[in-house]
C-alpha cells in the first residue's frame, strides 16, 4: 500500500504556483496600499487603484487560494482514498489550465475588462474559463472518491465534496449575464436582486473557498503533524452539517440598512449569529486535540502555524458575527475595519493553513528535509507581526473614522466633512503599508526557505526515488 | 451511511446548500424590482450616461465609493435621502460597492455644476487639497464609439434615438462620465423635498470681530469654497465673492442651504458655527477690508 504511485508531481507543480500567484497577490496589494497614501502612484490607464485591487483580490483568492485547495486536495484525496489520482492527465491538463486562467484574469482586469462585482470581477470569457477548470478538478477527485480502497470517508473528503458542489453552484448562478462584446456583458439581475446575488456569492466564496476547504486541511494536516488524531468525530459531524447549512443564508450581512428586504437583513443577521457554534466547533476540536500535545507548540514549528490559523479562525469567526449585527454594522460598515476584519481571515486562517501545509508536504514533494526550520521560524513571526500591525492599525481607523462619520453638533449638524475624516486615515494606511511589507518579508523567507530545500541535493529523478521509498514509508 | 457513500455526501450537501439559497437568494425575487417597488420618475439611463457608467465599472470606482444612503441619521444628513429599491431597477450590474475611501456617491447628481466635475476628475487635488482620489484626467482624449454603445443600449432595452447615438460621436469618455454622475441618485425629486428651511431671525454670532479672529477661519475657506470661488475669491467656476454684497443672513442662508438649480451646495453638514465664521470671513474680506 505504501508504495502505490501516488502523484506527487502535481501536488509539487500546484504548490509552487500557488506560491508566485500568492507573492504576486501580496506584491500587488503592497502597491495597492501605498497608492491609497499616495495618489500620484496611480499609472493610468492599467495601473491605477481602481484595476489593480482586483488583481490583488483576485491573485489572492484565486492563485493563491484556489491553488492551494488544488495541491492539497489532489495530494489529501490519494491519502484518504489510498488510491492515486482516477487522471494523472487531467490533472496535468487541470495545472496549466489553472495558470492560463489566472493570467488572463490578470491581464483582462488590468485592460479595464470587469463587472465589478467584487470577487467575481472577471469577465464572461474567463468565468467560462473557470467553469471548464471547476469541472475537471471535480471529476478527478469525485472519481478518486469514487474508486476508493477506504471505505470510510474522512472529514476532509466531506469539506472537500461539499465545497466542489458548493463553488460550482455558486460561481455559475453568480455569473448569469448578457454578453454584449468579446469582454464586456451586462448581469442577468437588476439594481436590488443583483445585490443580493452578489452577496448570497460573495459570502459563500468566503465559505467555500476560504473556509471548507482550509478546514479540510486543518482537519488532515493537524492530526498528521501531532501524531495524534482529531478530538471528536461526533463534533465534527455537528459542525459540518450545520456549518455548510447556516452559512447560505447570511450573504445579504453585506447589505445591512440597503434597499434589499428587511426580512432578509434580519435571517442574515441571525443565521450569521448561529455560525458561531459550528465554526467554534472546529476551533474547540483542534484545541482540545491539542490536549496533552500542547508542547508541540514549542517543538514543532508546523503546529505553530496550524494552531495559529485556527486561532485566528476563531477570532474571524466571533467578529464575523459581530459586524454582522444591524446596530455595529451600521457604526463600523464601509470603513477601513472591514479590510481588516478580512485580512485577518486571508493573512492569518487561510494563509497560515496553507504554509503549514506545504511545510508538511515538502519532504514528501520534495523528497528532503526543509532547508532550514530557523528560518521557518522567523517566517512565522514576520507574517504573525505584520499580519497584526495590519489589522490592528485599521481596526482603529476605522473606528476613528466611524465615529468622525457619526460625530454631530449640538445643533444637529455633522462635526466633520468627509474631506476632516479622511484626512485622519493616513497615519493608519502607513501603518498598513508597513505591516504588508512585513508579511512579504516574511513571504520571501519562506520562499528562499523553499528554494533552498528543492536546490539542496540530487536530480528530480533522485528525488522521486526517496519519495517512493522511505518518506513514504513513514508518512 | 453518508460518511462510506460519496453519492449520497453529495445529494444531502446540496439540498442543504439549497434551503438557505431558495429562501434568502431565490424567492426574494417574487418582491424585488416588482410594481411594488416601481417608482415612477425613475427613468433608464440615456446612451451618454450609461456609457458613463461602463466607464466608471471599467476604472473600477465602486472599490473606493459606494452607491446607497443608509436610513441613517448622519447618513441622510451627509449624503441625502436614503437609497430606494425601485431607484436601481435599471442598474446591471448594481454598484453599491462595500467601501467608503471616497464619499458616497449615490445623491451626488445635481451636488455640483459640470464644471466643477471635470476640474475635479482632471486633477482632484486642485479642488481637494488632501484627497488620496486619482487623476483622471486622460478619458478625456478617449473619443466615444456610437456603433457599440447603440449595441449595449439594445442589449440593456433601454430607449435611445438615431440623433442620441449620432450626437455621441462628438463626445468623449470625460463627457459620459460627467452625465453619468449628473444621473446618480436625482431621478427622485429628493433634493427639493430636503431643502432646509430657515425659521426664525438669524443672528450673525461673530458680529463685529477681528482681523486676528479671523485669520484662522481662512483654512475653512480654502477647504470648503476655494475650489470653486477661488483662493481670492476672484471666482472659478462659482462667480466671484470679491465686491459681493450680501446681508449676512442671506449669506449664511445660500450657503447653509445651497442654491439648487444654481450649482451651489448646501453645506449645511458644516454646521450653524462654521458656516456663520465663513459669511463673515467673506464679508471681510470680500468687500476688501482685508485686502
Amino acid at each position: 500500500m505504501e508504495n502505490q504511485p501516488y502523484n506527487q508531481a502535481i501536488v509539487r507543480s500546484f504548490v509552487n504556483w500557488s506560491i508566485v500567484w500568492g507573492l504576486v497577490a501580496v506584491l500587488v496589494g503592497v502597491i495597492v496600499s501605498l497608492q491609497m497614501v499616495e495618489p500620484d502612484l496611480n499609472f493610468p490607464p492599467y495601473f491605477t487603484f481602481g484595476r489593480l485591487r482586483p488583481v490583488h483580490t483576485n491573485a489572492g483568492i484565486y492563485g493563491w487560494g484556489v491553488g492551494m485547495i488544488f495541491a492539497t486536495f489532489l495530494y489529501m484525496v490519494q491519502r484518504l482514498c489510498k488510491v492515486p489520482l482516477w487522471s494523472d492527465k487531467l490533472a496535468k491538463f487541470q495545472l496549466w489550465f489553472f495558470n492560463a486562467t489566472i493570467i488572463a484574469s490578470a491581464v483582462t482586469l488590468l485592460l479595464g475588462y470587469t463587472t465589478s462585482k467584487e470577487y467575481h470581477e472577471m469577465e464572461w470569457p474567463i468565468d467560462v474559463m473557470v467553469v471548464i477548470l471547476w469541472v475537471v478538478f471535480s471529476i478527478n477527485i469525485i472519481m478518486t472518491i469514487l474508486k476508493r480502497k477506504d471505505e470510510q470517508m474522512y472529514i476532509s473528503l466531506w469539506y472537500m465534496l461539499a465545497a466542489i458542489i458548493a463553488v460550482a453552484i455558486l460561481y455559475i448562478v453568480n455569473a448569469a449575464a448578457v454578453p454584449v462584446s468579446l469582454f464586456k456583458s451586462y448581469s442577468a439581475y437588476a439594481g436590488t436582486n443583483d445585490a443580493n446575488v452578489q452577496w448570497w456569492f460573495g459570502h459563500n466564496a468566503v465559505a467555500m473557498v476560504l473556509t471548507a476547504p482550509f478546514l479540510a486541511m486543518f482537519y488532515y494536516f493537524l492530526p498528521k503533524s501531532t501524531g495524534v488524531p482529531i478530538y471528536s468525530h461526533r463534533m465534527s459531524i455537528i459542525a459540518f452539517w450545520s456549518l455548510i447549512f447556516m452559512y447560505l443564508w447570511t450573504g445579504a450581512h453585506h447589505l445591512l440598512w440597503t434597499p434589499v428586504p428587511d426580512w432578509i437583513q434580519t435571517l442574515a443577521m441571525g443565521f450569521s449569529i448561529m455560525l458561531i457554534a459550528p465554526s467554534w466547533g472546529s476551533v474547540f476540536n483542534g484545541y482540545l486535540s491539542m490536549n496533552g500535545q500542547w508542547h508541540q507548540m514549542r517543538e514543532n514549528y508546523l503546529v505553530k502555524f496550524l494552531i495559529l490559523g485556527i486561532t485566528f479562525y476563531g477570532l474571524q469567526t466571533l467578529q464575523g458575527p459581530m459586524q454582522a449585527i444591524r446596530s455595529f454594522s451600521a457604526f463600523i460598515h464601509y470603513t477601513d475595519w472591514v479590510p481588516a476584519h478580512i485580512h485577518m481571515g486571508t493573512m492569518g486562517w487561510v494563509s497560515m493553513i496553507a504554509f503549514a501545509s506545504i511545510y508538511y508536504l515538502v519532504p514528501r514533494i520534495y523528497g528532503r528535509e526543509l532547508y532550514s526550520i530557523p528560518l521557518a521560524n522567523l517566517h512565522f513571526w514576520l507574517i504573525l507581526v505584520g499580519q497584526l500591525i495590519w489589522s490592528i492599525s485599521l481596526w482603529i481607523a476605522g473606528v476613528l473614522q466611524a465615529g468622525m462619520w457619526n460625530a454631530m453638533n449640538p445643533d444637529g449638524s455633522l462635526t466633520y466633512t468627509f474631506m476632516e475624516t479622511m484626512v485622519e486615515m493616513y497615519p493608519y494606511w502607513w501603518a498598513r503599508s508597513f505591516g504588508g511589507m512585513i508579511y512579504m518579508t516574511g513571504l520571501i523567507v519562506f520562499i528562499y526557505n523553499l528554494w533552498m530545500t528543492a536546490k539542496k541535493g540530487g536530480s528530480i529523478a533522485a528525488q522521486t526515488t526517496v519519495e517512493t521509498t522511505t518518506v513514504e514509508g513513514r508518512a | 451511511m453518508w460518511e462510506r457513500k460519496p453519492v449520497l455526501l453529495i445529494v444531502l450537501a446540496t439540498v442543504a446548500i439549497l434551503i438557505g439559497t431558495i429562501i434568502t437568494m431565490v424567492l426574494p425575487f417574487a418582491w424585488v424590482n416588482t410594481e411594488a417597488d416601481r417608482i415612477e420618475s425613475v427613468t433608464p439611463y440615456t446612451a451618454l450616461q450609461q456609457e458613463g457608467r461602463d466607464i466608471y465599472i471599467r476604472e473600477g470606482c465602486n472599490n473606493c465609493h459606494t452607491q446607497t444612503v443608509r436610513p441613517l441619521v448622519p447618513e441622510v444628513l451627509r449624503y441625502g435621502d436614503y437609497s430606494k429599491s425601485g431607484e436601481f431597477v435599471y442598474d446591471r450590474p448594481f454598484l453599491w460597492g462595500s467601501k467608503r475611501t471616497g464619499p458616497d456617491l449615490a445623491r451626488l447628481g445635481g451636488k455640483y455644476p459640470d464644471a466643477w466635475h471635470y476640474k475635479h476628475m482632471e486633477s482632484p487635488r486642485s479642488m481637494v487639497p488632501k484627497t488620496n482620489m486619482p487623476a483622471y484626467g486622460w478619458i478625456t482624449k478617449n473619443q466615444l464609439d456610437p456603433q457599440m454603445i447603440q449595441r449595449k443600449m439594445d442589449v440593456l432595452g433601454f430607449p435611445y434615438t438615431t440623433d442620441e447615438i449620432k450626437a455621441l460621436g462628438d463626445k468623449n469618455e470625460m463627457d459620459a462620465m460627467v452625465a453619468y454622475l449628473q444621473k446618480l441618485g436625482s431621478d427622485i425629486p429628493w433634493r427639493a423635498a430636503a431643502t432646509t428651511e430657515i425659521v426664525g431671525e438669524l443672528i450673525n454670532p461673530f458680529t463685529g470681530v477681528d482681523h486676528d479672529t479671523m485669520e484662522p477661519w481662512e483654512d475653512l475657506y480654502k477647504e470648503n469654497c476655494a475650489a470653486c470661488h477661488g483662493d481670492h475669491m476672484e471666482g472659478v467656476i462659482g462667480p466671484k465673492l470679491v465686491g459681493a454684497d450680501y446681508y449676512d443672513e442671506i449669506l449664511f442662508q445660500i450657503i447653509y442651504t445651497g442654491i439648487a438649480d444654481g450649482g451651489m451646495p448646501s453645506f449645511s453638514n458644516l454646521g450653524t458655527d462654521k458656516v456663520w465664521k465663513l459669511v463673515n470671513f467673506i464679508r471681510y474680506y470680500g468687500q476688501g477690508e482685508g485686502h
